[in-house]
C-alpha cells in the first residue's frame, strides 16, 4: 500500500512542479496546492499505513493508527489553506493593478 | 519547569490581538507597541539572568513531559538571539513611527509587526521541529502582509515571487519532517538528537539533513538567495530593516541548531556542503555588492555576504569558530538593521536610490554621514567596533582547522564589504552637488534619530564591551559544541 501511495505522491509532486514552472499565476497557485496535497499524503504515508482503528478510544480496538501525523497534517492543512487564500487574493489584486496574469511580464525594476 | 520562558512569545501575541481592535487609533497603537516591546525586553533580561546562573531553562507545555508534549528551551544561544531581536524590533518600531505613513498605520501595520516578532521569537525558543515550522509560518505570513502592505505595483509584483518561494520551501520543510518522522519516529529536537545518534547517521538520515539544509538555505538566503535582492527593495525602510535583520537570521539559527544538535555525526559530508555553499554565497554576494549602482541593491547584497560569512562559521564548527559565530550573529542583526535605517535616510535625503545621482550630502547632513561611516567600519570589522571580535574568532577557528580556501574567501569578503560601503559613502556624501535639483533639507522626527543613534551606540558598545558579551556567547557556544548539555536539560528532569 505504501508503494502505491508513494507513486501517487510522486505524480502529485511532478504535476505540481510542472504547473509551478508555467507562466500563468493561476496555474502556479494550483501547482502549489497540488504540492501541498502531496506533502500531506507523504506525512500520512511515512508514518506507516498500518491497519488499525481510527484513533478514538471509544473504538475499544486492539490497535489504533498513529494519531500524531494526523494532528500534524491537520495543522499543515489549515496553514496552507490560509496561505493559499492569501495568494489567490494577491493574484487577483495583482491582476487588477498590473493588468496581466503572465509571470513573464512581471519582470523589471520600474514602478510605472 | 519555568513559566517565564513563554513570556517573550506571549507578550507580542497578546499585544497584536489588542492592537487589532485599536486599528484606527494611531497614537494608542504606537504607545502600546512601544510599551509591549519594553516589557518584552525586561522579561528577556530576567530569563537571561536565570540561564546564566542555573543553566538551560525548559518549559513543558501543559506539563506533558518531552518527547510527548511541546517543549520550550531557553539556552544561552536562543536567549541572546531573542534579546537581539527585541533590541532590533525596538529600533525598527521607533523608526517606523514617523516614516511608515498614516495609511499603513491604520491598516494593521503594528499588529503584523507584533505577529512577526512572535513568530521570530517562537522560532528561537522552541524545542520541537514541527513547532518550529509553525513559528516559521507565523513569521512568514506576517512578512507577506508587511511586504505587500501599501499595494503599489512593484510591491504586488515582488510579493508574488517572495510568496511562491516561501510556499515551496515550507512544503519541502513538511516533507523533510515527514521523512524524519518515518525514520526515527519523533519530532522533539533533543529526542531526535538521541535517536539519530543511536541509529547512526547513515545514508537516509544524511539525505534528510541535506533536505533540511535546502529548506533553511531558502529561508536564509544561503546560496539560494535569488529571491532576496528583489523582494527586499519594495517595502518601506522600517520593514526592510526588520527583514534584513531578522528573517534571514532565523533561517541561519535553524541551520546552526540542526547541524550542531541533530546531524553532527557525518561532518565530512554535511559541513563540506555547507562550506561550499558559504563560499558561493560570499562570492556571488560580493559580485552583486560591487556590480550595482543602486543603493537598495548594494545593501541587499551585503545581507547576502553576511549570511555566507555566518555559514562559514558553522561549516568550520570548532569551539572558536562557533563562539565567533554567536558574537557575529548578534553584531550582524543590530548592524544590518542600522544599515537599512541609515540607507533609507540617505535615500529620502537624496530623493533617489541611484548612486550616480547623489552627492554632496555631507555638507547638509554631517551627522548622517559620519554615522554611516562608523557603521561601515563596524560591518567590515575594524577593531574597536562590534564586527571585529566575532570575525577574528571565526577566522582563527578556520585557520586552526586548515580550511584555508574558505577562510581566505571570508577575509576577502570583508574587503568587498568595505569597498561597496565606501563607494556608497563617497558617492552619496563626498562628491560635488548632484545633477538633480537640490532637495530642501529633510527633517526627520526625533524618533528616527533616537532609533539610529541608539543602534549605533550599541554597535560601538558591543565592540568595546566584547569581553562582557563574550562571557555570554561562550556559554552559548558550549551548548553548540556539546549537544549532551542540551539533551540533559530537556530529557532528564
Amino acid at each position: 500500500m505504501e508503494l502505491y501511495m508513494s507513486i501517487a505522491i510522486g505524480v502529485l509532486f511532478a504535476v505540481g512542479v510542472y504547473l509551478i514552472l508555467s507562466k500563468s499565476i493561476l496555474r502556479i497557485i494550483l501547482g502549489t496546492s497540488l504540492i501541498s496535497h502531496g506533502v500531506h499524503l507523504l506525512l500520512l504515508t511515512t508514518a506507516k499505513l498500518k491497519t488499525g482503528a481510527a484513533p478514538l478510544l471509544g473504538e475499544q480496538a486492539e490497535t489504533y493508527v498513529d494519531p500524531l501525523p494526523q494532528a500534524l497534517i491537520l495543522t499543515s492543512i489549515v496553514i496552507s489553506f490560509g496561505v493559499t487564500s492569501f495568494f489567490f487574493v494577491l493574484a487577483y489584486k495583482a491582476y487588477q493593478r498590473l493588468g496581466t496574469d503572465d509571470m513573464e511580464e512581471l519582470r523589471g525594476e520600474e514602478d510605472e | 519547569m519555568n513559566n517565564l520562558i513563554v513570556l517573550p512569545l506571549l507578550i507580542p501575541l497578546i499585544t497584536a490581538v489588542i492592537l487589532i481592535f485599536l486599528s484606527k487609533r494611531v497614537k494608542a497603537q504606537r504607545w502600546i507597541s512601544l510599551i509591549s516591546i519594553l516589557l518584552n525586553g525586561g522579561s528577556v533580561v530576567l530569563i537571561m539572568n536565570q540561564v546564566q546562573e542555573k543553566g538551560i531553562q525548559t518549559l513543558y507545555m501543559s506539563g506533558w513531559l518531552p518527547p510527548y508534549g511541546i517543549v520550550f528551551v531557553a539556552d544561552m544561544f536562543a536567549v541572546l538571539l531573542v534579546m537581539t531581536t527585541v533590541i532590533v524590533a525596538a529600533g525598527c518600531l521607533l523608526y517606523s513611527f514617523r516614516t511608515i505613513g498614516e495609511e499603513r498605520e491604520k491598516y494593521y501595520f503594528y499588529p503584523f509587526f507584533q505577529f512577526l516578532l512572535a513568530g521570530v521569537i517562537g522560532s528561537f525558543l522552541t524545542g520541537d521541529l514541527f513547532n518550529l515550522f509553525v513559528c516559521f509560518e507565523v513569521m512568514l505570513i506576517s512578512s507577506y502582509a508587511l511586504i505587500v502592505l501599501g499595494g503599489t505595483k512593484r510591491q504586488l509584483r515582488e510579493t508574488l515571487k517572495y510568496m511562491l518561494i516561501n510556499i515551496i520551501s515550507s512544503a519541502l520543510f513538511v516533507a523533510s519532517m515527514a521523512y524524519l518522522y518515518g525514520v526515527v519516529g519523533t519530532l522533539n529536537m533533543a529526542h531526535l538528537s538521541v535517536r539519530v545518534a543511536e541509529a547512526g547517521q547513515g545514508g537516509l538520515l544524511s539525505v534528510i539533513a541535506i533536505m533540511l539544509l535546502v529548506v533553511f538555505s531558502l529561508k536564509a538566503g544561503l546560496f539560494l538567495f535569488f529571491w532576496l535582492p528583489g523582494s527586499y527593495r519594495v517595502p518601506p525602510t522600517a520593514v526592510i530593516a526588520l527583514f534584513g535583520a531578522l528573517l534571514t537570521k532565523v533561517g541561519l539559527y535553524a541551520m546552526i541548531r540542526t547541524f550542531t544538535l541533530i546531524f553532527y555525526h557525518d561532518q565530512g559530508f554535511t559541513h563540506n556542503i555547507i562550506a561550499w555553499m558559504a563560499i558561493a554565497t560570499m562570492v556571488l554576494g560580493g559580485i552583486g555588492a560591487v556590480a550595482y549602482k543602486d543603493l537598495y541593491r548594494i545593501l541587499n547584497y551585503n545581507v547576502v555576504i553576511s549570511v555566507g560569512f555566518i555559514a562559514f562559521g558553522l561549516a568550520v564548527a570548532t569551539k572558536d569558530s562557533l563562539d565567533g559565530t554567536v558574537l557575529y550573529l548578534i553584531h550582524d542583526m543590530i548592524a544590518k538593521a542600522l544599515m537599512f535605517i541609515l540607507g533609507g535616510m540617505i535615500i529620502s535625503a537624496a530623493g533617489t536610490s541611484k548612486l550616480g545621482e547623489m552627492g554632496g550630502l555631507i555638507k547638509r547632513y554631517p551627522l548622517l554621514g559620519w554615522m554611516f561611516f562608523i557603521l561601515a567600519l563596524a560591518l567590515v570589522g575594524i577593531p574597536p567596533l562590534s564586527g571585529f571580535p566575532g570575525k577574528v574568532l571565526m577566522v582563527r577557528g578556520g585557520l586552526a582547522e586548515g580550511e584555508y580556501l574558505l577562510t581566505a574567501i571570508a577575509v576577502a569578503s570583508s574587503l568587498i564589504v568595505l569597498y561597496s560601503l565606501m563607494r556608497v559613502f563617497i558617492g552619496a556624501f563626498w562628491r560635488e552637488d548632484p545633477l538633480l535639483p537640490v532637495q530642501e533639507k529633510k527633517k526627520w522626527h526625533s524618533s528616527a534619530y533616537v532609533s539610529a543613534i541608539g543602534l549605533l551606540v550599541l554597535v560601538i558598545g558591543l565592540g568595546v564591551g566584547s569581553e562582557w558579551i563574550y562571557s555570554f556567547a561562550g556559554q552559548a557556544a558550549e551548548v553548540l559544541t556539546d549537544p549532551s548539555i542540551y539533551i540533559e536539560a530537556v530529557l532528564k528532569e
